[in-house]
């Protein structure tokens, strides 16, 4: 996209694009604060979006706390994360009736739903990549995440702080949006004209709907404050982790001691894998109703930490906890390069962050390093 | 780089993977201790090629679905044999299903065995228990196409002389003139007049080119572990040995991330997977 392009909104530009968004059909999701953190909900108006507010994060801790300034999105990312609108928590597979003498099988449809996520991250479009890859570019991809896939218009704005628990500079991921949206705001709070936004279009979806709203082009000192942001975020980072050695790193030690010494603090609750905005897993339950003529099946997240997870026949796969959160951090940062070609971690933070005893995936990952100079 | 031997197409009838079509169960024989086989065929529409290897998922209505080897000749056409050990609820409602009863059937899926691979070389199979079950489509491939490849040697150990899978067909591949059939027993009564020992003991003295063959391999991993070795120290080059895993599955498409095995997806890049692909994982406890 060419500098030209990009435009100056006011806040009252971004309520009219929340409007133009709504008149078309879409469904607008966005940040907002609940329960003493943000997540992300349904947003009729700027009204509801974290005026003010902004995140303190770090390795099991997570507190909002008042800016001193009035701007719309001045934190990083909480615990929810874009992955429950497009990879459902839990999805009705399908439902079978026992006719006379046969099944029917009838497959769930999944309803059509058009989403717009306002405020999604840089990171976070990473991850909805990821996901993209491993559940639509295989060779049989999930219909249920294609249908609400499809029907997705992306805001991203750009972050203007970094959290606690943010490494996506060390992950190459952000902390500026580079592609997979269809608008990119950067928010410039409390100017000369109150808080405004540079904004451009990703795609041309976003072109014509940028033109529909209320606007002034943005001019050299615009762009030039609106890279500023993006530079400053980036030199601000909570955590960093190298990350150019993982795959061979974690594949050389896979049996380090420090994966049982990490085992000794993990509950094995899973709470990494829920909050992480890339992990797919899932699993399936079947039900019958009481008179065995009726069968479906649910399909629902799971997690690597469960110990049903690598059940056998006769015992599971991955009884101890080391063994477990082994799995989890060589899948995110080594194996997934070999199963997907990419890295599977974009450096969201939420592990860390909401990881009830605070293990941190760039510490583990510094001390297997660390001890290996050894 | 994904790793897949003459998998066939696996798309089925349906348009979604995870939706299972509906087959009747035409047959069903007692194969074993709480082990059946059964043969099904499709309610409505053909049943899809399979390549020897491939496995099926399952489905007993109301209960549950599990991935089911294919154990039938996959030169026969119209049918669909599996041959199930009752384990666990899911299992169990599969084997003991009576003539006439309905699964629901989604397949088939994962890696063959590298039947084209083996050909003008001589084949060496290795199995265990149940493994037997996957092998049983390639020795049904190898027989009808004999001329095409060397020696063939089947290696099967069992728990005890009861437990031995499918006696008829062993039986009648042992009266085959150029099939090297050998059974074993790990515990045997003293009326049992054949080999009591492990598999793996049949290696060093069965006839073959180790230069010159592949290896097929199922059974427990300890067990696939064990024979491995023996055959590298026979001298047959890892990239020559294939292995099939188990690993617990959901979707068998490659979506629920439960069959992971470090760097492969074992629906995916499995079941049938090339030694040397796996063998630094096979060591490691709790892959
Ligand atoms: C590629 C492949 C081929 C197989 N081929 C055959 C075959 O030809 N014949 C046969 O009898 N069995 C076969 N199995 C094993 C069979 O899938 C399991 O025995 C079955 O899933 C057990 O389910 P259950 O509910 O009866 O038992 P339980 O032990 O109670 O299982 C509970 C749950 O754990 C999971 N599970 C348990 N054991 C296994 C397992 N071994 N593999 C995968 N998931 C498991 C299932 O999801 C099940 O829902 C195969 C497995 C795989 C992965
Ligand atoms: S592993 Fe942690 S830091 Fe990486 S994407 Fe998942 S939640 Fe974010
Ligand atoms: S690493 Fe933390 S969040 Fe993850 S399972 Fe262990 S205790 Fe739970």
């Amino acid at each position: 996209m060419d500098d030209t392009d990009q435009i100056v909104l006011s806040v009252d530009g971004l309520q009219v694009l929340i409007d133009v968004l709504t008149a078309d059909g879409y469904r607008v999701i966005g940040p907002t604060v609940r329960e003493k953190a943000i997540v992300y909900d349904d947003v009729a108006s700027v009204a509801d979006l974290p005026r003010g507010w902004t995140d303190e994060q770090d390795g099991g801790r997570y507190r909002l706390v008042r800016r001193d300034d009035s701007a719309l999105f001045g934190f990083a990312v909480g615990a929810s994360s874009w992955k429950q609108f497009l990879h459902r928590p839990v999805v009705k597979l399908w439902r079978a009736r026992r006719s006379k003498n046969s099944w029917q099988v009838v497959p769930e449809v999944p309803p059509v739903e058009r989403l717009a996520f306002i405020g999604v991250r840089a990171c976070e479009l990473e991850a909805i990549k990821l996901q993209d890859q491993v559940l639509l570019e295989g060779e049989h991809p999930d219909s249920h995440y294609q249908a609400r896939r499809d029907n997705v218009f992306v805001v991203a704005v750009n972050c203007a702080v970094a959290g606690g628990t943010c490494f996506c500079v060390s992950m190459s991921t952000g902390p500026k949006a580079e592609s997979g949206y269809d608008l990119a705001l950067t928010e410039i709070s409390d100017g000369e004209e109150g808080t405004v936004f540079v904004a451009e279009a990703g795609s041309g979806r976003g072109r014509s709907l940028l033109a529909k709203l209320p606007h002034r082009p943005a001019s050299a000192a615009d762009r030039q404050s609106a890279k500023a942001v993006s530079e400053r975020t980036a030199a601000s980072m909570g955590r960093e982790m190298r990350s150019d050695d993982l795959h061979e790193l974690l594949h050389r030690n896979l049996d380090h001691p420090h994966w049982d010494a990490v085992a000794q603090r993990c509950l094995t609750c899973g709470n990494c894998t829920m909050v992480c905005p890339t992990c797919f897993c899932t699993t399936v339950e079947d039900a019958s109703d009481l008179t065995g003529k009726e069968a479906s099946r649910t399909r629902r997240w799971d997690s690597c930490f469960t110990i049903d997870f690598s059940y056998l026949h006769g015992g599971s796969v991955r009884t101890s906890g080391g063994a477990r959160y082994r799995q989890w951090l060589t899948h995110k940062l080594a194996t997934w390069f070999d199963q997907f070609g990419t890295s599977g971690c974009v450096g969201c933070g939420r592990c860390i962050t909401w990881c009830p005893v605070g293990i941190d995936i760039t510490a583990e990952v510094e001390a297997i390093r660390d001890s290996e100079a050894d | 780089m994904v790793y897949r031997p003459e998998a066939v197409n696996t798309r089925r009838g349906t348009a979604d993977a995870t939706v299972p079509s509906v087959a009747r169960v035409r047959r069903r024989w007692r194969e074993g201790p709480h082990t059946w086989t059964l043969e099904l065929e499709p309610e409505d529409g053909e049943l899809p090629q399979f390549a020897a290897g491939q496995f099926n998922m399952l489905t007993a209505f109301g209960i549950g679905e599990a991935a089911i080897s294919v154990s039938g000749d996959p030169g026969s056409k119209g049918t669909l044999v599996h041959t199930v050990r009752a384990v666990g609820p899911v299992s169990t409602a599969l084997a003991t299903l009576q003539s006439g009863d309905y699964v629901g059937l989604r397949g088939p899926f994962g890696t063959g065995w590298p039947m084209q691979e083996a050909q003008q070389r001589d084949v060496v199979i290795v199995s265990g228990g149940l493994g037997l079950a996957p092998l049983r489509p390639a020795i049904y491939h190898l027989l009808a196409e004999r001329q095409r490849y060397g020696r063939v040697a089947v290696l099967y150990g069992s728990r005890s002389p009861g437990d031995i899978l499918f006696r008829r067909e062993l039986q009648r591949w042992r009266g085959e003139l150029d099939m090297d059939v050998k059974v074993t027993v790990d515990h045997a009564p003293d009326d049992w007049r054949g080999n009591v020992g492990v598999v793996t003991s049949f290696i060093p003295r069965t006839t073959f080119d180790p230069a010159n063959s592949v290896a097929l391999v199922c059974g427990p991993e300890l067990m696939m572990a064990f024979t491995v070795s023996a055959l590298q120290d026979a001298g047959v080059r890892d990239e020559a040995i294939y292995i099939s895993m188990e690993r617990n599955m959901k979707c068998a498409v490659g979506l629920c991330g439960h069959c992971q095995f470090g760097t492969t997806l074992v629906c995916r890049d499995g079941p049938v997977l090339p030694f040397d692909r796996v063998r630094d994982m096979l060591t490691i406890p709790e892959i």
